[in-house]
Protein backbone atom coordinates (compact mmCIF):
# COMPACT_ATOMS: atom_id res chain seq x y z
CA UNK A 1 0.00 0.00 0.00
CA UNK A 2 1.32 3.47 -0.84
CA UNK A 3 1.75 4.81 2.65
CA UNK A 4 1.95 8.50 0.83
CA UNK A 5 -1.83 8.21 0.44
CA UNK A 6 -4.31 10.02 2.37
CA UNK A 7 -6.65 7.38 4.34
CA UNK A 8 -9.43 9.28 3.40
CA UNK A 9 -9.22 10.72 -0.49
CA UNK A 10 -11.63 14.33 -0.65
CA UNK A 11 -13.00 15.16 -4.28
CA UNK A 12 -15.67 17.97 -5.12
CA UNK A 13 -16.87 18.35 -8.03
CA UNK A 14 -19.09 21.18 -8.52
CA UNK A 15 -21.22 21.10 -5.16
CA UNK A 16 -20.77 17.28 -4.83
CA UNK A 17 -17.87 16.30 -2.45
CA UNK A 18 -17.09 13.06 -2.49
CA UNK A 19 -15.70 11.23 0.97
CA UNK A 20 -13.41 8.18 0.03
CA UNK A 21 -12.36 5.39 2.65
CA UNK A 22 -8.78 5.12 1.42
CA UNK A 23 -7.22 1.63 2.87
CA UNK A 24 -7.74 -1.02 0.22
CA UNK A 25 -5.11 -3.22 1.65
CA UNK A 26 -7.64 -3.12 5.20
CA UNK A 27 -10.60 -3.14 3.42
CA UNK A 28 -10.57 0.25 4.71
CA UNK A 29 -10.89 -0.75 7.86
CA UNK A 30 -11.60 2.22 10.44
CA UNK A 31 -8.32 3.07 12.97
CA UNK A 32 -8.59 6.43 14.92
CA UNK A 33 -6.56 8.27 12.29
CA UNK A 34 -9.15 7.47 9.23
CA UNK A 35 -12.16 8.00 11.91
CA UNK A 36 -10.82 11.71 12.98
CA UNK A 37 -10.74 12.62 9.18
CA UNK A 38 -13.87 11.90 8.37
CA UNK A 39 -15.15 13.35 11.35
CA UNK A 40 -13.35 16.32 10.51
CA UNK A 41 -14.68 15.97 6.84
CA UNK A 42 -17.70 15.92 7.60
CA UNK A 43 -17.88 18.90 10.18
CA UNK A 44 -16.10 20.79 6.86
CA UNK A 45 -18.81 19.86 4.84
CA UNK A 46 -21.20 20.67 6.98
CA UNK A 47 -19.96 24.41 7.33
CA UNK A 48 -18.96 24.88 3.58
CA UNK A 49 -22.01 26.35 1.48
CA UNK A 50 -20.39 25.56 -1.51
CA UNK A 51 -21.01 21.84 -0.33
CA UNK A 52 -24.84 20.60 -1.55
CA UNK A 53 -24.23 16.69 -1.73
CA UNK A 54 -21.89 14.62 -0.19
CA UNK A 55 -21.31 11.08 -1.72
CA UNK A 56 -19.21 8.43 0.74
CA UNK A 57 -17.78 5.82 -0.62
CA UNK A 58 -14.86 2.98 -0.76
CA UNK A 59 -11.27 2.53 -2.44
CA UNK A 60 -10.67 -1.02 -3.92
CA UNK A 61 -13.06 -3.71 -3.41
CA UNK A 62 -14.52 -3.27 -0.36
CA UNK A 63 -17.15 -0.22 1.11
CA UNK A 64 -16.15 -1.01 4.69
CA UNK A 65 -14.80 -3.56 6.95
CA UNK A 66 -15.73 -1.34 10.34
CA UNK A 67 -13.56 -1.03 13.04
CA UNK A 68 -9.99 -2.21 12.86
CA UNK A 69 -9.52 -5.00 14.93
CA UNK A 70 -5.86 -5.87 14.34
CA UNK A 71 -4.98 -2.95 16.37
CA UNK A 72 -3.08 -3.08 19.63
CA UNK A 73 -5.74 -0.39 20.86
CA UNK A 74 -6.95 -0.85 24.34
CA UNK A 75 -9.62 -3.16 24.60
CA UNK A 76 -10.98 -2.91 28.00
CA UNK A 77 -14.72 -1.99 28.50
CA UNK A 78 -14.18 1.64 29.40
CA UNK A 79 -11.70 2.02 26.23
CA UNK A 80 -14.58 0.81 23.91
CA UNK A 81 -17.92 2.49 25.00
CA UNK A 82 -15.43 5.46 25.19
CA UNK A 83 -14.53 5.07 21.44
CA UNK A 84 -17.89 4.87 20.72
CA UNK A 85 -18.46 8.31 22.18
CA UNK A 86 -15.63 9.91 20.93
CA UNK A 87 -15.92 8.44 17.51
CA UNK A 88 -18.39 6.83 15.98
CA UNK A 89 -21.20 8.62 18.09
CA UNK A 90 -20.03 11.66 16.78
CA UNK A 91 -19.83 10.78 13.01
CA UNK A 92 -23.24 9.11 13.47
CA UNK A 93 -24.75 12.75 14.81
CA UNK A 94 -23.14 14.19 11.92
CA UNK A 95 -24.44 12.17 8.85
CA UNK A 96 -27.84 12.16 10.27
CA UNK A 97 -28.11 16.08 11.54
CA UNK A 98 -26.26 17.62 8.42
CA UNK A 99 -28.52 19.25 6.22
CA UNK A 100 -27.62 18.41 2.71
CA UNK A 101 -28.25 15.24 1.20
CA UNK A 102 -26.07 12.49 1.85
CA UNK A 103 -25.45 8.98 -0.31
CA UNK A 104 -23.64 6.24 0.56
CA UNK A 105 -21.98 4.20 -2.77
CA UNK A 106 -21.58 1.00 -1.13
CA UNK A 107 -18.83 -0.47 -3.41
CA UNK A 108 -18.50 -3.94 -2.16
CA UNK A 109 -19.22 -5.23 1.71
CA UNK A 110 -19.93 -2.87 4.27
CA UNK A 111 -19.34 -4.60 7.19
CA UNK A 112 -19.88 -3.64 11.47
CA UNK A 113 -19.59 -0.26 11.44
CA UNK A 114 -19.06 0.13 8.11
CA UNK A 115 -22.93 -1.31 7.24
CA UNK A 116 -23.64 1.53 10.19
CA UNK A 117 -21.95 4.31 8.65
CA UNK A 118 -23.92 3.20 4.95
CA UNK A 119 -27.14 3.01 7.04
CA UNK A 120 -26.70 6.70 8.81
CA UNK A 121 -26.35 8.47 5.38
CA UNK A 122 -29.41 9.64 3.90
CA UNK A 123 -29.50 7.40 0.67
CA UNK A 124 -28.14 4.22 -0.89
CA UNK A 125 -27.30 2.96 -4.01
CA UNK A 126 -25.44 -0.03 -3.87
CA UNK A 127 -23.23 -1.57 -6.53
CA UNK A 128 -25.31 -5.33 -7.36
CA UNK A 129 -22.26 -7.75 -6.00
CA UNK A 130 -21.97 -5.34 -2.78
CA UNK A 131 -23.47 -6.77 0.73
CA UNK A 132 -24.48 -5.09 4.09
CA UNK A 133 -23.24 -7.38 7.45
CA UNK A 134 -24.16 -5.92 10.46
CA UNK A 135 -21.54 -8.70 12.01
CA UNK A 136 -21.08 -7.31 15.50
CA UNK A 137 -22.80 -10.20 17.04
CA UNK A 138 -19.73 -12.12 15.56
CA UNK A 139 -17.17 -11.03 18.08
CA UNK A 140 -19.97 -10.44 21.17
CA UNK A 141 -20.69 -6.84 20.50
CA UNK A 142 -23.79 -4.81 19.53
CA UNK A 143 -24.28 -3.11 16.28
CA UNK A 144 -23.29 0.88 17.35
CA UNK A 145 -22.60 4.24 15.23
CA UNK A 146 -26.18 4.29 15.20
CA UNK A 147 -27.04 0.93 13.53
CA UNK A 148 -29.71 0.35 16.27
CA UNK A 149 -31.13 3.78 15.61
CA UNK A 150 -31.46 3.05 11.77
CA UNK A 151 -32.43 -0.70 11.93
CA UNK A 152 -35.06 0.31 14.22
CA UNK A 153 -36.46 2.95 11.65
CA UNK A 154 -36.02 1.30 8.74
CA UNK A 155 -36.91 -2.33 9.17
CA UNK A 156 -39.77 -3.80 11.12
CA UNK A 157 -38.71 -5.15 14.31
CA UNK A 158 -38.39 -8.86 13.55
CA UNK A 159 -35.95 -8.21 10.34
CA UNK A 160 -34.14 -5.82 12.39
CA UNK A 161 -33.39 -8.43 15.25
CA UNK A 162 -32.71 -11.25 12.89
CA UNK A 163 -30.08 -8.88 11.16
CA UNK A 164 -28.32 -8.30 14.25
CA UNK A 165 -28.78 -11.23 15.93
CA UNK A 166 -27.09 -13.40 13.17
CA UNK A 167 -25.23 -11.07 11.88
CA UNK A 168 -25.47 -12.68 8.81
CA UNK A 169 -24.76 -11.19 5.16
CA UNK A 170 -27.51 -9.19 2.92
CA UNK A 171 -26.62 -9.40 -0.50
CA UNK A 172 -27.50 -6.11 -2.73
CA UNK A 173 -31.20 -7.18 -4.39
CA UNK A 174 -32.44 -8.10 -0.42
CA UNK A 175 -30.97 -4.84 0.60
CA UNK A 176 -33.14 -3.57 -2.09
CA UNK A 177 -36.21 -5.98 -1.22
CA UNK A 178 -35.81 -4.47 2.57
CA UNK A 179 -35.83 -1.02 1.71
CA UNK A 180 -32.10 -0.76 3.11
CA UNK A 181 -30.97 0.12 -0.13
CA UNK A 182 -32.61 3.35 -2.55
CA UNK A 183 -31.27 1.86 -5.94
CA UNK A 184 -29.03 -1.10 -7.02
CA UNK A 185 -26.96 -0.55 -10.18
CA UNK A 186 -24.61 -3.13 -12.32
CA UNK A 187 -20.77 -2.73 -10.41
CA UNK A 188 -19.18 -0.83 -13.13
CA UNK A 189 -22.34 1.65 -13.25
CA UNK A 190 -22.15 3.23 -9.38
CA UNK A 191 -19.63 5.78 -9.62
CA UNK A 192 -21.38 7.18 -12.72
CA UNK A 193 -24.98 6.57 -11.95
CA UNK A 194 -23.66 8.33 -7.66
CA UNK A 195 -22.39 11.09 -9.93
CA UNK A 196 -25.15 11.90 -11.67
CA UNK A 197 -27.81 11.67 -8.30
CA UNK A 198 -25.50 13.51 -6.63
CA UNK A 199 -25.19 16.28 -8.71
CA UNK A 200 -29.51 16.79 -9.53
CA UNK A 201 -29.32 16.49 -5.61
CA UNK A 202 -26.90 18.99 -5.88
CA UNK A 203 -28.62 21.46 -7.64
CA UNK A 204 -31.76 21.07 -5.64
CA UNK A 205 -32.89 23.64 -3.54
CA UNK A 206 -30.60 22.74 -0.64
CA UNK A 207 -31.79 24.71 2.06
CA UNK A 208 -35.43 23.29 1.60
CA UNK A 209 -33.73 19.63 1.33
CA UNK A 210 -31.64 20.28 4.62
CA UNK A 211 -34.71 21.31 6.51
CA UNK A 212 -37.01 18.50 4.94
CA UNK A 213 -33.95 16.52 6.42
CA UNK A 214 -34.27 18.24 10.01
CA UNK A 215 -38.14 18.15 10.07
CA UNK A 216 -38.06 14.34 9.05
CA UNK A 217 -35.56 14.16 12.25
CA UNK A 218 -38.01 15.85 14.43
CA UNK A 219 -41.24 13.66 13.21
CA UNK A 220 -39.68 10.34 14.00
CA UNK A 221 -39.61 11.80 17.30
CA UNK A 222 -42.97 12.98 18.36
CA UNK A 223 -46.52 12.84 17.84
CA UNK A 224 -48.42 14.35 15.09
CA UNK A 225 -49.11 17.64 16.38
CA UNK A 226 -45.14 17.78 17.06
CA UNK A 227 -44.58 17.13 13.39
CA UNK A 228 -47.24 19.72 12.18
CA UNK A 229 -46.20 22.58 14.47
CA UNK A 230 -42.26 21.63 13.25
CA UNK A 231 -43.66 21.42 9.86
CA UNK A 232 -44.76 25.14 10.00
CA UNK A 233 -41.56 26.36 11.62
CA UNK A 234 -39.58 24.76 9.05
CA UNK A 235 -41.82 26.32 6.13
CA UNK A 236 -41.54 29.54 7.11
CA UNK A 237 -37.32 29.18 7.14
CA UNK A 238 -38.13 27.80 3.83
CA UNK A 239 -40.15 30.50 2.66
CA UNK A 240 -37.58 33.03 3.83
CA UNK A 241 -35.38 31.30 1.45
CA UNK A 242 -33.75 32.79 -2.17
CA UNK A 243 -34.37 29.45 -3.64
CA UNK A 244 -38.06 29.92 -3.13
CA UNK A 245 -38.30 33.45 -4.73
CA UNK A 246 -36.59 31.47 -7.19
CA UNK A 247 -39.07 28.65 -7.45
CA UNK A 248 -41.84 30.53 -7.53
CA UNK A 249 -40.61 32.44 -10.06
CA UNK A 250 -39.64 29.84 -12.44
CA UNK A 251 -42.73 28.39 -12.18
CA UNK A 252 -44.44 31.27 -12.72
CA UNK A 253 -42.43 32.05 -15.99
CA UNK A 254 -43.21 28.32 -16.95
CA UNK A 255 -39.27 27.58 -16.97
CA UNK A 256 -36.59 25.59 -15.26
CA UNK A 257 -35.56 27.30 -11.56
CA UNK A 258 -31.64 27.26 -10.63
CA UNK A 259 -31.32 27.05 -7.18
CA UNK A 260 -28.35 28.15 -5.37
CA UNK A 261 -28.35 26.28 -2.41
CA UNK A 262 -29.44 29.33 -0.16
CA UNK B 1 -31.07 56.18 24.85
CA UNK B 2 -28.93 53.80 22.07
CA UNK B 3 -25.82 55.89 21.90
CA UNK B 4 -24.46 55.88 25.39
CA UNK B 5 -23.91 51.99 25.39
CA UNK B 6 -20.65 50.32 24.41
CA UNK B 7 -21.93 46.81 25.20
CA UNK B 8 -25.52 46.61 24.69
CA UNK B 9 -27.85 47.38 21.71
CA UNK B 10 -31.68 48.69 22.35
CA UNK B 11 -34.25 48.84 19.66
CA UNK B 12 -37.51 50.01 20.41
CA UNK B 13 -40.13 48.03 18.70
CA UNK B 14 -44.21 48.43 18.62
CA UNK B 15 -44.76 48.33 22.35
CA UNK B 16 -42.16 46.24 23.24
CA UNK B 17 -37.94 46.40 22.91
CA UNK B 18 -35.02 44.30 21.97
CA UNK B 19 -32.09 44.52 23.99
CA UNK B 20 -29.09 42.53 22.65
CA UNK B 21 -25.87 42.19 24.71
CA UNK B 22 -23.03 42.96 22.28
CA UNK B 23 -19.60 41.71 23.20
CA UNK B 24 -19.55 39.32 20.42
CA UNK B 25 -15.65 38.99 20.40
CA UNK B 26 -16.07 37.52 24.05
CA UNK B 27 -19.38 35.47 23.40
CA UNK B 28 -20.85 38.18 25.56
CA UNK B 29 -19.17 37.29 28.75
CA UNK B 30 -20.47 39.64 31.30
CA UNK B 31 -18.43 42.07 32.81
CA UNK B 32 -19.84 44.37 35.31
CA UNK B 33 -20.24 47.39 32.92
CA UNK B 34 -22.32 45.41 30.51
CA UNK B 35 -24.55 44.31 33.57
CA UNK B 36 -24.72 48.05 34.93
CA UNK B 37 -25.69 49.11 31.34
CA UNK B 38 -28.11 46.39 30.95
CA UNK B 39 -29.93 47.23 33.72
CA UNK B 40 -29.87 50.76 33.31
CA UNK B 41 -31.40 50.70 29.50
CA UNK B 42 -34.22 48.60 31.10
CA UNK B 43 -35.38 50.74 34.05
CA UNK B 44 -35.27 53.40 31.68
CA UNK B 45 -37.57 51.14 29.36
CA UNK B 46 -39.52 50.21 32.18
CA UNK B 47 -40.07 53.80 32.69
CA UNK B 48 -41.76 54.42 29.77
CA UNK B 49 -45.36 53.37 29.68
CA UNK B 50 -45.42 52.87 25.60
CA UNK B 51 -42.27 49.66 26.49
CA UNK B 52 -44.70 47.35 27.97
CA UNK B 53 -41.74 44.31 27.91
CA UNK B 54 -38.48 43.86 26.64
CA UNK B 55 -36.79 40.48 24.95
CA UNK B 56 -33.08 40.36 26.48
CA UNK B 57 -30.87 38.45 23.17
CA UNK B 58 -27.59 37.77 22.72
CA UNK B 59 -26.18 36.40 19.14
CA UNK B 60 -26.76 33.25 17.34
CA UNK B 61 -23.65 31.98 18.75
CA UNK B 62 -23.74 33.01 22.41
CA UNK B 63 -26.32 34.59 24.20
CA UNK B 64 -23.93 35.01 27.42
CA UNK B 65 -21.15 32.77 27.94
CA UNK B 66 -20.32 33.38 31.64
CA UNK B 67 -18.83 36.45 33.58
CA UNK B 68 -15.40 38.14 32.78
CA UNK B 69 -13.22 35.58 34.32
CA UNK B 70 -10.04 38.35 34.02
CA UNK B 71 -12.15 40.94 35.96
CA UNK B 72 -12.43 38.38 38.80
CA UNK B 73 -9.59 36.17 38.74
CA UNK B 74 -7.29 38.20 41.51
CA UNK B 75 -10.03 39.22 43.03
CA UNK B 76 -10.12 39.57 47.17
CA UNK B 77 -12.58 38.66 49.15
CA UNK B 78 -13.08 41.28 51.34
CA UNK B 79 -13.08 44.34 48.76
CA UNK B 80 -15.06 41.94 46.34
CA UNK B 81 -17.74 41.29 49.65
CA UNK B 82 -17.73 45.11 50.11
CA UNK B 83 -17.65 45.98 46.32
CA UNK B 84 -20.58 43.89 46.09
CA UNK B 85 -20.22 43.49 42.02
CA UNK B 86 -24.21 41.01 42.25
CA UNK B 87 -25.74 44.61 43.41
CA UNK B 88 -26.81 45.41 40.17
CA UNK B 89 -28.07 42.29 39.03
CA UNK B 90 -30.52 42.97 42.71
CA UNK B 91 -31.97 45.85 39.71
CA UNK B 92 -33.58 43.26 38.15
CA UNK B 93 -36.24 42.48 41.05
CA UNK B 94 -37.25 46.09 40.23
CA UNK B 95 -37.88 45.96 36.43
CA UNK B 96 -42.36 45.53 36.73
CA UNK B 97 -42.36 44.86 32.60
CA UNK B 98 -42.20 41.11 31.77
CA UNK B 99 -38.57 40.26 30.32
CA UNK B 100 -38.43 37.40 27.77
CA UNK B 101 -34.74 35.99 27.62
CA UNK B 102 -34.45 34.80 23.69
CA UNK B 103 -31.32 32.13 24.22
CA UNK B 104 -29.26 31.06 21.14
CA UNK B 105 -25.87 29.08 21.51
CA UNK B 106 -24.01 29.03 24.94
CA UNK B 107 -25.85 30.73 28.58
CA UNK B 108 -23.41 29.60 30.63
CA UNK B 109 -22.45 30.59 34.18
CA UNK B 110 -23.78 34.35 34.73
CA UNK B 111 -25.35 33.78 31.22
CA UNK B 112 -27.35 31.32 32.28
CA UNK B 113 -27.98 33.30 35.39
CA UNK B 114 -28.98 35.90 33.56
CA UNK B 115 -31.54 33.98 31.67
CA UNK B 116 -32.94 32.97 34.33
CA UNK B 117 -33.28 36.83 35.89
CA UNK B 118 -35.92 36.67 33.10
CA UNK B 119 -40.03 36.01 33.65
CA UNK B 120 -39.96 33.45 30.63
CA UNK B 121 -37.31 31.93 27.96
CA UNK B 122 -37.40 30.64 24.29
CA UNK B 123 -34.42 28.82 22.93
CA UNK B 124 -32.77 27.74 19.90
CA UNK B 125 -32.54 24.43 19.14
CA UNK B 126 -28.56 24.80 19.74
CA UNK B 127 -29.20 26.71 23.00
CA UNK B 128 -27.38 25.00 25.92
CA UNK B 129 -27.39 26.00 29.61
CA UNK B 130 -25.14 25.36 32.36
CA UNK B 131 -23.41 26.54 35.28
CA UNK B 132 -19.84 25.63 35.12
CA UNK B 133 -18.51 28.11 37.78
CA UNK B 134 -17.64 24.68 39.85
CA UNK B 135 -15.07 23.95 37.19
CA UNK B 136 -12.94 27.32 37.76
CA UNK B 137 -12.85 26.11 41.68
CA UNK B 138 -15.93 28.47 42.34
CA UNK B 139 -19.76 28.16 42.37
CA UNK B 140 -22.45 30.41 40.78
CA UNK B 141 -22.84 33.13 42.73
CA UNK B 142 -25.68 35.52 40.63
CA UNK B 143 -28.73 33.50 41.91
CA UNK B 144 -28.10 30.23 39.96
CA UNK B 145 -27.95 28.22 43.15
CA UNK B 146 -31.72 29.36 43.76
CA UNK B 147 -33.31 29.85 40.86
CA UNK B 148 -32.02 26.44 38.83
CA UNK B 149 -33.40 24.85 42.04
CA UNK B 150 -36.56 26.31 41.87
CA UNK B 151 -36.49 25.29 37.92
CA UNK B 152 -35.50 21.79 37.43
CA UNK B 153 -35.72 20.51 41.16
CA UNK B 154 -33.21 19.40 43.48
CA UNK B 155 -31.60 16.90 41.50
CA UNK B 156 -31.13 18.65 38.36
CA UNK B 157 -29.88 21.24 39.60
CA UNK B 158 -27.43 19.01 41.90
CA UNK B 159 -25.78 17.48 38.96
CA UNK B 160 -25.60 20.69 36.40
CA UNK B 161 -23.81 22.97 39.31
CA UNK B 162 -21.46 20.14 40.89
CA UNK B 163 -20.71 18.49 37.47
CA UNK B 164 -20.28 22.19 35.75
CA UNK B 165 -22.13 20.42 32.35
CA UNK B 166 -24.75 22.00 30.32
CA UNK B 167 -27.81 20.26 29.30
CA UNK B 168 -29.58 20.89 25.81
CA UNK B 169 -32.32 23.12 24.96
CA UNK B 170 -34.48 19.84 24.46
CA UNK B 171 -33.44 18.59 27.90
CA UNK B 172 -33.97 22.35 29.50
CA UNK B 173 -37.77 21.81 28.26
CA UNK B 174 -38.00 18.98 29.25
CA UNK B 175 -36.92 20.05 32.99
CA UNK B 176 -39.00 23.28 32.99
CA UNK B 177 -36.26 25.76 32.59
CA UNK B 178 -37.52 27.20 29.54
CA UNK B 179 -40.48 27.82 27.76
CA UNK B 180 -39.83 26.94 23.96
CA UNK B 181 -37.10 25.20 21.91
CA UNK B 182 -37.44 26.76 18.62
CA UNK B 183 -35.71 26.54 15.21
CA UNK B 184 -32.83 28.87 15.40
CA UNK B 185 -33.69 31.11 12.28
CA UNK B 186 -36.80 31.83 14.34
CA UNK B 187 -35.85 32.14 17.98
CA UNK B 188 -35.62 35.45 18.18
CA UNK B 189 -38.82 36.30 16.09
CA UNK B 190 -40.49 33.76 18.41
CA UNK B 191 -39.53 35.60 21.61
CA UNK B 192 -40.79 39.53 20.06
CA UNK B 193 -43.84 37.76 18.84
CA UNK B 194 -44.19 36.73 22.73
CA UNK B 195 -43.50 39.65 23.63
CA UNK B 196 -46.11 42.19 21.37
CA UNK B 197 -48.60 39.46 22.81
CA UNK B 198 -47.60 40.26 26.48
CA UNK B 199 -47.13 43.95 25.34
CA UNK B 200 -50.90 44.33 24.02
CA UNK B 201 -52.60 43.23 27.06
CA UNK B 202 -53.17 45.57 30.01
CA UNK B 203 -50.27 46.72 31.26
CA UNK B 204 -50.97 47.41 34.48
CA UNK B 205 -52.83 43.78 34.50
CA UNK B 206 -49.44 41.74 33.29
CA UNK B 207 -47.25 44.33 35.76
CA UNK B 208 -49.53 42.94 39.19
CA UNK B 209 -49.90 39.55 37.62
CA UNK B 210 -45.95 39.25 37.42
CA UNK B 211 -45.84 39.73 41.05
CA UNK B 212 -47.52 37.80 41.85
CA UNK B 213 -46.26 34.93 39.88
CA UNK B 214 -42.68 35.96 41.70
CA UNK B 215 -44.28 35.86 44.74
CA UNK B 216 -45.46 32.06 44.51
CA UNK B 217 -41.64 31.10 44.31
CA UNK B 218 -40.47 32.64 47.92
CA UNK B 219 -44.39 32.34 49.79
CA UNK B 220 -46.59 30.12 51.70
CA UNK B 221 -49.82 29.73 49.91
CA UNK B 222 -51.17 31.32 52.53
CA UNK B 223 -49.44 34.52 51.92
CA UNK B 224 -49.06 34.31 48.07
CA UNK B 225 -52.96 33.82 47.87
CA UNK B 226 -53.60 37.21 50.13
CA UNK B 227 -50.67 38.47 48.14
CA UNK B 228 -52.76 37.91 44.63
CA UNK B 229 -55.99 38.64 46.19
CA UNK B 230 -54.71 42.25 47.05
CA UNK B 231 -53.27 42.52 43.77
CA UNK B 232 -56.46 41.12 42.19
CA UNK B 233 -58.91 44.11 43.78
CA UNK B 234 -55.92 46.53 43.09
CA UNK B 235 -56.94 46.10 39.48
CA UNK B 236 -60.62 46.99 39.51
CA UNK B 237 -59.39 50.30 40.61
CA UNK B 238 -58.48 50.50 36.96
CA UNK B 239 -59.91 51.68 33.38
CA UNK B 240 -58.52 48.45 31.84
CA UNK B 241 -60.23 46.25 34.28
CA UNK B 242 -63.48 48.12 33.10
CA UNK B 243 -62.37 48.39 29.24
CA UNK B 244 -61.90 44.47 29.70
CA UNK B 245 -64.89 43.46 31.37
CA UNK B 246 -67.21 45.97 29.27
CA UNK B 247 -65.86 44.42 25.95
CA UNK B 248 -66.13 40.54 27.01
CA UNK B 249 -69.79 42.03 27.85
CA UNK B 250 -69.98 43.75 24.39
CA UNK B 251 -68.66 40.76 22.84
CA UNK B 252 -65.91 43.68 21.05
CA UNK B 253 -62.28 43.81 21.59
CA UNK B 254 -60.96 45.62 24.47
CA UNK B 255 -58.84 48.75 23.78
CA UNK B 256 -56.75 48.89 26.88
CA UNK B 257 -55.16 52.13 27.71
CA UNK B 258 -52.65 51.03 30.66
CA UNK B 259 -54.39 52.30 33.78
Amino acid sequence: MDENQPVLLTEQVGAVLTLTLNRPTRFNALDDDLKDRLLAALQAASRDSGVRCVVLTGAGKAFCAGQDLNLDGDLRPEQVGDTVRRSYNKIARLLHGMEKPIIAAVNGVAAGAGMSLALACDLRVLAEHSSLRLAFSNIGLIPDCGATYSLSHLLPRGLGLEIAYTGRAIEAPEALRLGLANRVVADADLFTETATLAASLAARPTRALGLTKRAFNRATTGTLEDALEYEAYTQEIAAGTADFQEGIAAFREKRQPRFEGR
Amino acid sequence: MAEKFQHILVEARAGYAVVRLNRPKVLNALNGALIGELVTALEALDADSTCRCAVITGNERAFAAGADIGEMAEAEAIPFLLNDRFAQWDRFRNIHMPLIAAVSGFALGGGCELAMNCDLIIASETAQFGQPEINLGIMPGAGGTQRLTHAVGKVRAMEMILTGAPITAQEALRAGLINRVVPVELYLREAEALAARIAAQAPVAVRLAKEAVLKALDASIADGVDFERKNFFLLFAGADQKEGMRAFLDKRQPHFEGR
